[in-house]
């Protein structure tokens, strides 16, 4: 993205995404990572491990994105994905009620389990399945067949879920993967919404993880910054 | 490591006695399973033998060379004698011998060929009659009958099917559309189910109290009440305490496979024998134990029979159909119970290997590097081999369903190999090549070692599916994804600084090898009968290492890669109609596979003790042959003659002896 501009501080938050199976947490991130949207996306085996830079105007934040499986037998694995986590993204379908049910558990249980400073957005996804949608600002081409057939989709309503997350101190969005509305505006506003002093300033992939082999990490660091150096001098 | 995995043996057993169905689902991925022994084996004790469990071929066989000479009974009412000599791989498969029994040799006598190619069309005749008739008749080799030599041996095989024959297979291109929902529009339930009714293949997994599980085709309201027929007829039996195996209803064969609380139903018309239908009912309840692993399963079911499994096996029916369509389409794999390498040579496997072996992560419990479904490298324990099944297991999740490989980025996947333990889980971390080795890691190794050898050009265009090279890492451990991903990365970049990854990437591309290669490479004692003419050779073959359990096989193309030339060029234009030709190759391949099937379940039919068979048929000609050292099945048109046909049967596995060590993967990398 920005690379050749003058060194911001950087900084690497472990960001988690959880909730109910099929609401959409992959595309949310693929959206996110490769702009890219697939229709029947096969589930998620186990968890997914992704990156992305996401540019502040005083800061560089490197999200690393576990996107976990939603089915309930992976369930017992989460607090491994959430632990230590910066940043969570608790994810529901508007147009499915248990999973907003099924959001509200995970954030219970971040708060109760997860680090104490951890920032929570909850979304909700698959805005472009309702009627709304077509009042959204920047969606182009969003005549989907199944909002038009059935009128709205919605079944849960914006104020429901908004006040839910003002009571429990949540960021609050609804998204759609598919059109890209409002995705990128999510991480950047958890960006935001970390707070300075949690951000270490180290780079490497490892630095946010407890029980890493640290000497590896640092060897591979060391190489990456001395190799645009190199290629500068080259140039010269 | 040995020592912490038997702690967790202990765990799971305690865990497993007495636990409520609730927590079983999801605290078995708690446990870190124990390693089974090691199978005793001579075999990978001098390090030799076997990376794959190996469980054929005990008979100690290179040393002796007997002749087998067997009659067969053709399905066309001819007969044939056929001799081979169990070691010789190196000498013709006619031995003189053989002309004992009336049937000359073709390297003693040099009309061999003709009097094979003779033989052909007089179908109700056995050969001994046929050979004094042809020498009378033919030998003169009159211009008419070379010209219909040479026409007779370009027919390809199936060339019938092209031109819109009649037959089984009809249709079969629409074996893998789905069957509409129930909400679609202008579909009625007739038209439904009649579209269910023409399917092929169909696979059924319910539980022994009726509650369906999964099925390849159609949802549950279409087919709620045949799986509770299927039901009542299993338990039928079950309660007769005489289990019923399979039945056949009109041209569709049922075979029945009961799991434990489990039971799997094939249904087919595609003509496999009952034990192929079986194996691949096993490969699904393997699936199912990779999701769940044993002991949960029993739980589940001890504690309320009823359960409905869908809910904890939710999001792997896809994995199910993929392997299922997998078994449809006819999987070479699955059918030899083997695996295909990508071919390399020795000494950069070797490279390979020692770059994997020093990258090793002291988490690590096996490695593998595989692309597009060939296995590329493999690092393992010395005590622990991997089995094909779990391999086939880990493929079909990787390149055949998309789940993983859409994602983009690493994976970090929980899962029970079931043949290498039924009780616990293992993770596995996989990251694909394609998609990961962008900036970093293709980029610094050049500035860091300047003018090694040479890098290879970014690949640009997204490879196909062929192409993916994807690194694999088991371990034990569910903690250790960062280990591993850092162990990724060394080996990533260890790859690309030596070349490695070009090398693989290049073999990739280049694909299976081609059948007339590897007979012109073979300067063979007769070169003017081989047979290298075009259309005079084989179409098609696999090849089956039993010691290594590993095969490979030629290219599909040109015989089933394209459509013929005649067909594609009047079909080159709009692209429903190269959709079509897409769809008519799907059928072929399916009829090659059928042969394949079936020369395999003849081959192995208990109280035949073949070890050669030649098959004629309108179709084609093909030929199975077995030693104790290799399996071998080959497919060409159905003109080529006997002769020929063993000639290049013999080119072939002498070319594979010699490439076995590129072919295959022998022993591996062992830590």
């Amino acid at each position: 993205m920005a690379d050749t501009n003058a060194p911001k501080p950087s900084s690497s938050v472990k960001l988690v995404l959880l909730g109910e199976a099929a609401v959409g947490k992959s595309s949310l991130v693929l959206r996110f990572v490769n702009n890219d949207f697939q229709e029947n996306k096969e589930p998620t085996i186990g968890a997914a491990f992704l990156t992305q830079k996401c540019n502040l105007p005083t800061r560089t934040i490197k999200f690393e994105i576990w996107d976990t499986a939603g089915q309930e037998r992976f369930a017992s694995l989460a607090p491994m994905y959430y632990r230590n986590a910066q940043a969570a993204l608790v994810v529901y379908d508007l147009t499915k009620p248990t999973s907003l049910i099924k959001a509200k558990h995970w954030v219970a249980e971040l708060q109760r389990q997860a680090s104490p400073g951890i920032v929570i957005a909850l979304v909700g996804n698959k805005l472009d399945l309702t009627s709304d949608s077509t009042g959204s600002a920047e969606v182009s081409g969003d005549g989907d067949d199944n909002a038009e057939d059935s009128g709205d989709a919605r079944k849960i309503s914006t104020e429901e879920a908004k006040t839910y997350a003002e009571e429990e101190g949540l960021l609050f969005f609804e998204t759609s993967a598919k059109t890209g509305h409002n995705v990128t505006e999510v991480f950047t506003a958890i960006a935001n919404a970390i707070p300075e002093t949690s951000l270490k300033s180290a780079r490497g992939p490892g630095a946010s993880h407890a029980g890493v082999s640290r000497t590896e990490e640092q060897r591979v660091n060391l190489n990456g910054p001395r190799d645009p150096n190199a290629k500068e001098a080259c140039a010269c | 490591m040995d020592r912490d995995i038997e702690a967790g043996s202990n765990d799971s057993n305690n865990n497993n006695n007495n636990q409520k169905i609730e927590r079983s689902t999801t605290e078995a991925v708690d446990h870190v399973p124990p390693l089974p022994p090691r199978p005793s084996r001579k075999l990978s004790d001098d390090g030799a033998s076997g990376a794959l469990h190996v469980t054929a071929a005990s008979k100690p066989t290179t040393q002796v060379s007997t002749i087998d000479i067997s009659t067969l009974s053709f399905p066309d009412g001819s007969r044939g004698t056929f001799s081979t000599s169990a070691t010789s791989a190196t000498r013709s498969v006619a031995s003189p011998q053989s002309s004992a029994s009336g049937y000359t040799s073709p390297r003693t006598d040099p009309t061999a060929e003709t009097v094979s190619v003779a033989s052909y069309p007089a179908t109700l005749r056995p050969p001994g009659d046929l050979a004094d008739l042809v020498t009378g008749e033919f030998n003169r080799r009159s211009r008419a009958w070379s010209m219909l030599r040479t026409q007779s041996s370009s027919v390809q095989p199936f060339e019938a099917s092209r031109t819109g024959a009649c037959d089984s297979l009809t249709g079969f291109e629409k074996e893998f559309d789905d069957i509409p929902e129930v909400g679609d529009k202008g579909i009625t339930d007739e038209q439904r189910l009649s579209l269910w009714k023409s399917k092929m293949k169909h696979y059924m997994i319910l539980s022994s109290a009726g509650k369906p599980i999964w099925s390849r085709h159609g949802d549950t309201s279409l087919i709620n009440s045949y799986m509770g027929v299927v039901q009542t007829i299993i338990s039928f039996y079950e309660g007769a305490k005489d289990p019923l195996l399979g039945f056949t209803a009109g041209n569709a064969r049922f075979v029945i496979s009961t799991q434990g609380p489990l039971y799997f139903v094939a249904i087919s018309r595609l003509g496999e024998s009952d034990a192929q239908l079986r194996s691949q009912l096993d490969a699904l309840y393997m699936q199912i134990l990779s999701t769940l692993t044993l002991p949960t399963l029993k739980n589940i079911f001890v504690h309320r029979p009823s359960t409905d499994l869908r809910k904890p096996l939710e999001g792997t029916e896809s994995l199910l159909s993929s392997l299922a369509d997998s078994f449809t389409k006819g999987s070479p794999s699955a059918l030899l119970g083997a695996l295909e390498c990508l071919r390399l040579r020795k000494s950069h496997r070797a490279t390979i290997n020692n770059a994997f072996l020093k990258c090793r992560s002291d988490k690590l419990l096996y490695g593998l590097i595989v692309a597009g479904g060939k296995l590329v490298s493999v690092i393992r324990p010395r005590k622990h081999s991997l089995h094909p099944s779990d391999l086939q297991l880990i493929f079909n999740m990787l390149f055949e369903s998309g789940g993983i490989r859409a994602g983009g980025g690493e994976n970090w996947v929980p899962l029970c190999l079931p043949a290498f333990n039924n009780r616990g889980y293992l993770y596995m971390y996989v990251s694909f090549f394609d998609s990961v080795d962008t900036a970093e890691e293709t980029n610094s190794p050049t500035s860091e070692d300047g003018p090694q050898p040479p890098q290879p050009p970014p690949p640009k265009p997204a490879p196909s599916p062929d192409e993916e090279i994807a690194i694999i890492l088991i371990s034990a451990d569910k903690e250790s994804f960062f280990e591993l991903k850092s162990m990724r990365d060394k080996l990533a970049l260890q790859l690309a600084k030596n070349g490695s990854l070009a090398l693989i990437q290049s073999s990739a591309r280049q694909g299976r090898p081609r059948i007339e290669t590897i007979l012109d490479l073979n300067t063979s004692p007769l070169p003017k009968e081989a047979g290298h003419s075009q259309g005079g050779q084989l179409s098609h073959f696999l090849y089956k290492s039993r010691a290594n359990v590993q095969f490979c096989q030629s290219s599909l193309s040109p015989a089933f890669e394209s459509s013929s030339p005649t067909a594609s060029s009047s079909e080159k234009g709009s692209i429903g109609q190269r959709a079509a030709a897409g769809k008519l190759l799907v059928s072929r391949r399916r009829r090659l596979m059928t042969l394949y099937h079936h020369l395999h379940s003849s081959i192995h039919a208990k109280h035949s003790h073949l070890k050669v068979l030649h098959l004629v048929s309108e179709d084609a000609a093909s030929l199975a042959w077995i030693t104790p050292v290799f399996e071998f099945y080959c497919v060409a048109g159905p003109n080529m003659s006997r002769g020929v046909m063993t000639q290049c049967a013999n080119k072939v596995v002498q070319w594979a002896k010699r490439e076995e060590e590129r072919l295959f993967i022998i022993g591996g990398g062992v830590f």
